[in-house]
């Protein structure tokens, strides 16, 4: 009968009961994770203290006037609720049991968001004669995301690593989408133009940048750290 | 404090393993009521989890335990074979020590331990798979053996002992000693003779027929 003898199915006995009482011998008590949703919360928090400091420093009435334009408007909403939805799915796959599918959480908000802002790019072509960036703001505008994405993206690692994310390149995926979008999210009440092909373009790059670092390194940040703790 | 794990944990460990297997499930818990004691194990690891979380280290100590051959059955549910599934189950171990804060004594223990344990027998099996191996070799995958216990492995050797159990205790009392002694116990014909009372030739005679006699209901029994 399994699990009345000692021995189950072949187990080496010995070797996990070694192990069992070296692990036993070094229990420390731990702090209990707070639930996934509320890290994700306070994550979120610190990105909207990030926003409110370049508001303030910024001002909101141009911010104010291009919320008028459909697009944009529905863009910036895209971009914060990737930025949401990512978060929460990035805190989520971190803890084991929950489902991967949470995974597929920031897919709608992320078609709003890249829709929003092709629809910019078709404007651009409809009516001509736009405030068109150059390419000192376009660069302005790339090192303002990366500026951006740096703290954010170590933020949410270190938080993340706390728990144990069982798929890290997901997790770490998810992550550096959060932070992409949080970014472009900052970027638009400091962003001094209408969006055009090369600004998406320019978005997309800087986008992608975070994303993959993050995957990179967040894999390898996040991965397996078995025996270290 | 819980200082041991109680009695039956590990028989129902094995029942939760097995996920939606109902066979083990009703194997294992009697047939009547697994679920509810699906539910008592999950409280009781659970609760001994939430202790070891403070520091607790004889609870901590009694859920490992507990959980080895949980970890052990979805290793082998996953694919995982041979002295691979030890591997697992330390890789496993270390893992829920390292992953212990994360887990949210309010949610259910199984899932917690189930995802952690399939990660790393996947890991196990994508390690083993990036190692240069013969694929097309028709025979050595036809003749590979799990050296795990088959399902049901010592019930067929159970049934055939019973049979001829049943076969040897329906001989007439002469041929059954002649069996018993000489067959089964091994001893020789002047041992036997001195403790039946019967000549060797008498004896020689009784366990001929014997053998006969049992070959034609052997035979018969299991037409």
């Amino acid at each position: 009968m399994p699990g009345e003898g000692s021995n189950w199915a072949g187990v080496d006995l010995s070797r996990h009961e070694r192990l069992v009482e070296e692990l036993a011998g070094r229990l420390e008590p731990v702090r209990r994770l707070p639930a996934p949703e509320a890290r994700a919360a306070l994550w979120l928090g610190a990105t909207l203290g990030v926003g409110l400091i370049l508001a303030a420093w910024n001002g909101t009435g141009g911010f104010m006037l291009r919320m008028h334009v459909p697009d944009l408007a529905f863009a910036a909403i895209g971009a914060v609720l990737t930025a949401i939805a990512a978060a929460f799915a990035a805190f989520a796959t971190s803890v084991p049991g929950r489902s991967s599918r949470w995974a597929l959480l920031p897919l709608p908000p992320l078609v709003l968001w890249i829709g929003a802002s092709g629809l910019g790019c078709l404007r651009e072509w409809i009516a001509p004669g736009a405030d068109i960036p150059g390419a000192h703001a376009v660069s302005g505008c790339f090192s303002f995301l990366i500026c951006v994405s740096v703290p954010l993206s170590v933020l949410i690692v270190v938080m993340l690593r706390r728990a144990c994310p069982l798929r890290p390149n997901l997790t770490a995926a998810l992550g550096g989408l959060a932070v992409a979008a949080a970014a472009a999210a900052l970027l638009m009440p400091v962003h001094p133009h209408d969006a055009t092909a090369t600004d998406l373009l320019i978005h997309a790059a800087a986008v992608t940048l975070v994303i993959a670092a993050n995957g990179l390194a967040g894999g390898r940040l996040l991965g397996r750290q078995v025996g270290t703790g | 404090m819980i200082l041991a794990v109680p009695g039956g944990m590990a028989a129902r460990s094995w029942a939760l393993a097995s996920g939606s297997d109902h066979g083990v499930d009703t194997a294992l818990a009697g047939g009547r009521n697994d679920g509810g004691a699906r539910m008592a194990l999950e409280q009781e690891l659970a609760a001994l989890m939430a202790a070891a979380q403070g520091g607790d280290a004889a609870a901590y100590r009694a859920l490992l335990k507990a959980c080895l051959p949980v970890v052990s059955a979805i290793a082998r549910t996953q694919g995982v074979r041979g002295e691979a599934v030890d591997d697992v189950v330390q890789d496993a171990l270390m893992t829920v020590h390292r992953a212990r804060a994360s887990y949210d004594p309010a949610r259910p223990f199984m899932p917690w331990l189930r995802a952690i344990t399939q990660r790393r027998a996947i890991d196990r099996l994508r390690h083993a798979g990036r190692r240069p191996r013969e694929v097309n070799d028709p025979l050595a995958y036809e003749a590979e053996v799990d050296p795990g216990p088959a399902p049901g492995q010592g019930l067929e050797a159970r049934d055939r002992a019973a049979a001829l159990a049943r076969a040897v205790a329906a001989l007439p009392d002469g041929q059954r000693q002649a069996v018993e002694h000489l067959g089964l116990r091994e001893l020789s014909l002047d041992e036997t003779a001195a403790l039946t009372g019967r000549s060797k030739g008498a004896l020689k005679v009784n366990l001929h027929r014997a053998l006969k006699a049992l070959r034609a209901s052997l035979t018969q029994e299991r037409e």
